[in-house]
């Protein structure tokens, strides 16, 4: 009799299969759960799932927003490539613990949220993906208020995928 | 295998310049490949920088970071020899990390 492990074209008998569909569904059943338990902790992935600015900022912060000068972005005025646009924030705003990035034309508003531990200059540059024209706000987290500043950027081509 | 993290750590006076390059497809969940079959989303979460056993920076980043992201900061207290210790984990669960000297 041919060995059945060695040759997957034998047909396997009926309880065995049950058994190995049992323990698959089991196997996809513990990934799934496996998955919202191994979402990096302090990941903000309500704000994520946000679609506007006020809802993500709400998610994330729960505080009035005000703009300012005293934060800045610099952005280009026009991307022609929307996946790849750089994006720099500073300030002078003092005790600094986080600053956001949303992009409210994308199918998701929230980008980026950097949180900055003491010592930490307040600016940080990064790239981001543009889907097509669109303000970007930078948000900058300042003894617990929240200012922000927003550019528009012109987007050529869209880049939600690259 | 060659680590997905480049970073540079430059310290001129008491200010340490830091630039980091990681690897990572970025795909966002909502681009189609050539036959049509969404691909799916697969982004950096949380990648962070420790230095003297204390977090510098962590960033939070959803789909709309560029592939093979970039990002650069400033510190205060890093002296050349010093360790930096960078990691990011992604929404799938993969995870890398880097200590790199500062220069």
């Amino acid at each position: 009799m041919p060995d059945r492990h060695a040759n997957p074209d034998a047909p396997a008998d009926p309880a065995r299969r049950a058994v190995l569909q049992l323990l698959a569904a089991a196997g996809l059943i513990a990934l799934g759960t496996g998955r919202a338990a191994a979402a990096v902790p302090g990941w903000p992935e309500e704000a994520f799932r946000k679609t506007s600015q006020a809802d993500a900022l709400a998610a994330l912060y729960g505080k009035p927003l005000e703009m300012s000068d005293k934060v800045t972005l610099q952005v280009p005025e026009i991307a022609e490539n929307g996946a790849v646009v750089p994006v720099s924030v500073g300030t002078t705003l003092p005790n600094v613990t986080s600053v956001t990035l949303l992009v409210p034309e994308n199918p998701n508003t929230l980008a980026a949220s950097f949180k900055f531990g003491p010592g930490v200059a307040p600016a940080v540059s990064c790239r981001l993906k543009m889907a097509k024209t669109s303000p970007v706000i930078a948000v900058v987290e300042s003894d617990g208020r929240l200012f922000g500043v927003s550019k528009e950027v012109k987007v050529t081509l869209g880049g939600c995928g690259g | 295998m060659p680590s997905t993290i480049r970073v540079r750590a430059t310290a001129s006076g008491e200010r340490t310049e830091v630039q980091a390059l990681v690897q990572h497809p970025m795909e966002s969940g909502f681009v189609k490949d050539s036959n049509g079959q969404t691909i799916p989303p697969h982004y950096i979460e949380v990648l962070t920088f420790e230095h003297d056993g204390k977090v510098l920076l962590t960033a939070y980043w959803g789909p709309a970071v560029s592939k093979d992201p970039y990002v650069k900061f400033a510190f205060a207290g890093g002296k050349k020899g010093d360790e930096l210790k960078v990691n990011w984990t992604d929404n799938l669960g993969k995870s890398d990390s880097l200590a790199a000297k500062i220069l």
